[in-house]
């Protein structure tokens, strides 16, 4: 804020006087608002981390007492007993959310390098980001209202395909989103290196720019398995619920998400602990998966 | 300004020796170059010769990197961009509608501005990157080209002990010198180099400088450079470009010490640009 003496253009430093006094007369306010903004964020940040961490520390507090050994793998016994477990529940999950994973995240994938790589102008792509925007936003009860009508009605049962088939549309828009963005970041100067190579654009795209957006897309990925695997709406129109283990892909299968709503709904105070129960593990899951896959993209790769 | 002598005289005995349409490496003839609408290159003329260095200099917005870039096909992937003319190279024009740009591409090399070496690769992964995706896999050849490729680079005594750190881990200087690496393993005939110093400090500019004249013996080198001392200091033949037109070409020597135009002396002189 000191005038500087080496200055020999006057006509440059016409307003320095005037800036000066300006700069010292909104000292103290800046300070002051500098403070009420840094306040305002933290308060934020725990408006934002309380209700998540009570609900936590609410399903811990209740859930944990009803796991056990048999409660991870026997399936459930007579209504209000209080007896067997949610086996059949996470092993539906397991099986509906891994194939809905298996058919998405390649579809996704493929279809965000699409949109990123080969058409980033054009009505088309335009349009394809157009609607998987809309199918993002999509309720799910109308998605599994779907699902019921072109696969279960024409397979004649409720089935682990339709259940698979239906959670695999809630997450392909959102790994199409989050590949062309990540994609996207990369800068163009490692694919103009691949070009110089004489190396060809698929393998440019697989081999150099994909591996660079690696962590970024594994991460959209996770995001969205997660999303699925809460997914309650369309499993209730597609997979039904069971309290039996899985019997083959076009039979009904239950799920954690459906379980906890159904058990939720019983009278019964040992159900509700179940449900607590239940509640808990998917979280487990969820967490289990999110940090393992991390821990791999970590491994793998250098960053 | 150390223009050997003997060079001169080699060319001249080519000229005798070779069919006229054969002595030149690289002929430019009317290649012009746009962005959408935009004529950056007007009508260029020019012919580089085999195994030396040849420098476009220009003030900034000249045209220089967009006629390096023409030489292979690399202008073209700029959204909006083409170029028409012919560039022939081996007697061959690489504009011809039968050639495949990524073929072109792999015989002529190109070494850009800033280093920018695979971010998710290891030193010997890059230098193997080009070998590896255009389908080599013999893993002796591919070790003995990265090896060559990297002591060809003058980079091979300060990495031989980590080629599996990654590229990124290398200092700037070192960088660029991985990316010529990796340019030489494709072994090219023309390396196109786009201000490859501009973002080194001098001692890693000098070392690239160092490099030039040890690599023109087995390649030949286009560079684009704003920096017409290192014009001077590397280059046998020198391309004065301006506003997309190119003014004067010739014997660095000449255009440096006597140039024909007037512009090229007030731009050699600095008193524009």
């Amino acid at each position: 804020m000191t005038v500087d003496s080496n200055s020999n253009s006057t006509s440059g430093r016409k307003y320095s006087d005037i800036l000066e006094k300006t700069v010292d007369r909104n000292y103290k306010k800046r300070i002051i608002i500098n403070r009420l903004v840094t306040i305002f964020t933290i308060v934020c940040v725990i408006a934002a981390i309380v209700p998540l961490g009570s609900i936590l520390l609410e399903v811990i507090k209740n859930g944990a007492k009803a796991i056990s050994f048999e409660f991870i793998t026997q399936p459930q016994g007579s209504i209000g007993s209080g007896n067997g477990g949610i086996g059949p529940a996470i092993q539906g999950t397991i099986i509906v959310v891994g194939l809905a994973s298996l058919i998405a995240a390649p579809v996704g994938v493929l279809a965000g390098i699409y949109l990123s790589e080969y058409a980033r102008r054009g009505i088309f792509a335009d349009l394809v980001r157009f609607f998987n925007d809309v199918l993002t936003g999509l309720p799910s009860i109308v998605i599994g209202i779907v699902g019921y009508i072109v696969i279960v009605l024409s397979i004649g049962s409720f089935s682990v395909l339709a259940g698979a088939i239906s959670l695999s549309i809630i997450m392909i828009p959102i790994v199409v989103r989050v590949t062309e963005e990540t994609l996207k970041v990369v800068p163009y100067s490692f694919r103009e290196a691949g070009h110089s190579l004489g190396i060809s654009k698929a393998k440019i795209t697989l081999f150099i720019v994909l591996p660079s957006a690696k962590n970024g897309i594994l991460t959209g990925i996770v995001i969205a398995i997660s999303r699925i695997a809460g997914e309650t709406a369309p499993l209730i129109m597609t997979i039904l619920g069971t309290s039996l283990f899985f019997t083959g892909i076009t039979g009904p299968v239950d799920a954690l998400p459906l379980r906890i709503w159904r058990l939720a709904s019983q009278p019964y105070e040992s159900a509700h602990a179940f449900g607590w129960g239940s509640a808990l593990i998917l979280i487990l899951m969820i967490l289990a998966l999110s940090v393992g896959l991390r821990f791999l993209a970590q491994k793998r790769g250098f960053k | 300004m150390a223009i050997e002598e003997p060079i001169e005289e080699n060319e001249v005995e080519k000229r005798i020796v070779q069919d006229s349409t054969e002595k030149y490496k690289v002929r430019i003839e009317n290649v012009n170059g746009w962005y959408g609408s935009k004529k950056a290159i007007k009508d260029v003329n020019l012919n580089v010769k085999e195994k030396s260095v040849t420098a476009f200099i220009g003030p900034s917005g000249c045209g220089k990197t967009t006629l390096l870039r023409c030489l292979n096909r690399m202008h073209e992937m700029t959204p909006g961009a083409h170029a028409d003319g012919r560039v022939v190279v081996d007697g061959i024009d690489i504009y011809d509608k039968s050639i495949d740009p990524v073929v072109i591409r792999r015989r002529i090399g190109m070494v850009f501005q800033k280093p920018n070496p695979f971010p998710t690769m290891s030193i010997f992964d890059n230098v193997a990157a080009g070998l590896r995706l255009n389908g080599l896999k013999n893993k002796t050849i591919v070790r003995e080209i990265v090896e060559e490729s990297l002591r060809n680079a003058a980079l091979w005594d300060e990495v031989k002990n980590e080629l599996d750190k990654p590229g990124m881990s290398l200092s700037g200087g070192q960088q660029q010198r991985l990316c010529i690496a990796r340019a030489l393993a494709m072994q090219p005939e023309v390396l196109l180099m786009d201000e490859p110093t501009s973002s080194l400090d001098p001692i890693g500019s000098s070392k690239i400088e160092e490099l030039l004249r040890t690599l023109k013996d087995s390649v030949t080198i286009i560079i684009v450079t704003h920096n017409m001392q290192q014009a001077a200091r590397v280059s046998d033949f020198t391309a004065f470009m301006y506003l997309g037109d190119l003014i004067e070409y010739g014997l660095t020597n000449q255009i440096f010490m006597k140039p024909e135009k007037e512009l090229t002396e007030r731009y050699i002189s600095g008193k524009f640009g």
